[in-house]
């Protein structure tokens, strides 16, 4: 456990390294690119229209006729599931894309992930700026609820950090990782609740929450769009996941860090 | 008693040749091992070798200490493991201070972004504040010499440019222990010069440096013990002459052919005897050597050449008649003892000799042995160059120019 806690206080004093890393990968993604920023925003737009057009064949053949609220837990739902398809992209490359920088320079590699994380959340924060104009067009309104956000949203990192680390380390020694990733990403959305509700499954609908992301996204559906509060057990469940997690994955992180410059 | 800044303790490390796994069966069990235990102490498994045995040194704070040796002889592993890239399969290593490695300048750069934006980047991952670089940045700039180019970006740098702002970068981190690894060959002869300067002046502000380099002359200038590795293990550990001394005197592989005259007990030493490898511009020194002939001397020639060991440039190469040698009483075996004197008219450097003997009759070589013998000039009095021709400057009164004319 000392070793733990010394790794991450190292990983505290490469802050800087940290910050400047993310600011790198930002940078250098919108070079050289007419659209700039806009791209970060063009992601979850899509995947947001891609859901209207999902929840308007259901309510065609289900007879309800879609609202506002609908569309508004879509586009708040998209947002986060944006944000954690790119982060674990960005994170399981994160070290194989710096071969140079892994077997020349000492620095923790965790830092890596977590910088992938960061600028990921970054496009994010870009991002939400139309989502929350989408949410105020939708005449969402506000709660007390809205509270538990903050919270949600920090899960919400947490597990995708975990996940980030420990796919990072998982690709360096087998690039198999990548491509598994890649799928179950494209897939995930079909067995994740960004585009329905997990309540439209009936009983089924356990079977969805069992996802973390999906009990996190459905968590915030219910105190943005429903001012309600979330279903504490789900949510209990979704933070064992993002914090348990977090600690294996930097555990076996740090246990393999040793052999990445022999192994990438 | 001297503080220590780093320490190798009994170090081993092994590589592993070809592919890391072979099969999802290999696999999966030796993760589980390498996940729950601290292997890797015990023996070799199959395809492993040991790059670096039982390496084991002290450097003193403020030590500029070098490290040389043939290609694949383990310095970077040295340097891989003091930077903690690489951990040891057995044995300690210990370093205080703030450590930096000059090991591949600009390995942190990114194609994409601008010099500008690349000095912080690089400088933050060589382990930088922020604010300590954008005090320092115009010094770099100026030190890269990149000028107006600093808002283009790195991409579009030639390799020169690239790598010059690199060194400068990385040579601007303050570290208490400085790893460089052979980073002085990038840039031109004046960027070079420039470096070799600010070595030095690290050196001379008490920074611990560890030197690799096959750049022997800069060995020599910069550091005052210098370790010489062969495959992995030392094969000398001590003061900087002698370490280099002994690493020139190592035959090439290709030298071990069969010779029917052999020369043995060479020495180069001064005139009264004594072993010698420094010299100054004009000393004199002996050259000691027994051969062992297979033909009568008297027909052979002695070649003798002395080569500069940083560039190979061939200084002299005499072929002496051995004909005129002086008599001597022949040992019973036949062998015959030699000295050559020699005057020592050579520049600041690092020099090797090679012998060989010659037959004219059949015009066969009887004998070859490369570097033999080697040894330093050192002096103050030139900036490059060889050969010392004891310039001498003196005021003449202008009649006698006037007179000529």
């Amino acid at each position: 456990m000392s070793r733990m806690r010394e790794s991450i206080s190292e990983v505290y004093q490469y802050r800087d390294l940290l910050f400047m890393l993310a600011w790198r990968d930002i940078k250098a993604r919108y070079k050289q690119s007419v659209m700039g920023f806009f791209w970060a925003i063009l992601m979850p737009l899509l995947i947001v229209g891609a859901g209207l057009l999902v929840r308007f064949a259901f309510s065609m053949n289900s007879g309800h006729s879609m609202n506002f609220a609908d569309v508004a837990s879509i586009a708040l739902k998209s947002l986060p599931w944006a944000f954690f398809v790119s982060a674990i992209k960005f994170g399981t490359n994160s070290m194989v894309a710096n071969p140079n920088l892994v077997t020349k320079i000492y620095f923790p590699r965790e830092v890596f992930p977590l910088a992938a994380v960061l600028a990921s959340l970054f496009d994010a924060t870009i991002a939400s700026t139309v989502v929350i104009l989408l949410l105020v067009l939708a005449k969402v309104g506000v709660s007390i609820y809205l509270l538990w956000l903050p919270v949600l949203l920090l899960l919400t990192v947490l597990l995708t950090a975990a996940l980030a680390m420990f796919l990072s380390c998982a690709n360096l020694f087998f690039r198999d990782v990548k491509y598994l990733v890649d799928v179950f990403l494209t897939f995930g959305i079909l067995f994740t609740p960004v585009f329905y509700e997990a309540r439209m499954v009936g009983k089924w609908a356990p079977l969805l929450l069992i996802n973390p992301i999906g009990a996190l996204l459905e968590a915030m559906n219910d105190v943005v769009v429903h001012h309600q509060a979330p279903s504490y057990s789900w949510l209990a469940y979704a933070a064992c996941w993002a914090v348990l997690g977090l600690l294996t994955s930097w555990w076996i992180f740090d246990r393999a860090e040793a052999s990445f410059a022999e192994n990438i | 008693m001297t503080e220590i800044a780093l320490e190798f303790d009994s170090v081993w490390k092994k590589f592993k040749k070809g592919e890391v796994f072979d099969s999802l069966r290999d696999l999966i069990p030796a993760l589980a091992k390498s996940l729950f235990s601290r292997n890797n102490k015990g023996e070799l498994q199959k395809r492993e070798f040991w790059a670096l045995q039982d390496i084991s040194f002290q450097v003193p704070r403020g030590e500029a200490f070098g490290i040389i040796g043939a290609n694949g002889a383990g310095k970077s592993t040295i340097l891989k493991l003091l930077s903690k890239i690489l951990r040891p399969n057995r044995g300690r290593i210990a370093t205080h201070g703030r450590l930096s490695a000059l090991i591949e300048v600009g390995a942190g750069f990114h194609p994409d972004l601008t010099g500008r934006e690349n000095v912080f980047l690089n400088g933050t991952i060589l382990g930088m504040k922020r604010q300590e670089i954008s005090r320092k940045f115009d010094e770099i700039v100026e030190f890269a010499g990149i000028g107006d180019f600093i808002d283009t970006p790195v991409k579009r740098y030639s390799s020169g440019m690239y790598a010059r702002l690199g060194f400068a970068v990385a040579a601007h981190v303050d570290p208490e222990i400085l790893l460089v690894d052979e980073v002085l060959s990038v840039g031109d002869m004046q960027f070079q010069e420039k470096c070799l300067e600010r070595m030095l002046r690290v050196v001379r502000e008490g920074t611990t440096v560890i030197f690799v380099s096959h750049n022997l002359q800069a060995v020599q200038m910069l550091c005052t013990r210098t370790l010489f590795l062969r495959t992995g293990r030392i094969a000398r550990l001590g003061p900087t002459l002698e370490a280099l001394n002994e690493y020139l005197c190592t035959p090439s592989a290709s030298s071990a052919a069969k010779f029917p005259t052999t020369i043995d007990e060479i020495l180069l030493c001064n005139e009264e005897g004594q072993p010698k490898a420094n010299f100054t511009p004009g000393e004199k020194a002996q050259l000691r050597l027994t051969i062992h002939p297979s033909k009568p001397l008297e027909e052979c020639l002695l070649g003798f050449i002395i080569y500069r060991a940083t560039d190979g440039l061939a200084v002299c190469d005499y072929n002496i008649a051995l004909s005129e040698s002086g008599p001597h009483t022949p040992d019973p075996s036949g062998a015959v003892s030699l000295a050559v004197n020699l005057s020592m008219n050579l520049l600041r450097g690092t020099y090797v000799v090679s012998l060989h003997v010659y037959h004219s009759p059949t015009a066969r070589f009887l004998c070859r042995a490369d570097r033999v013998a080697s040894f330093f000039v050192e002096e103050t009095i030139s900036w490059q160059g060889v050969s010392h021709l004891d310039p001498a400057v003196r005021k003449v009164e202008p009649a006698l120019w006037t007179a000529r004319k």
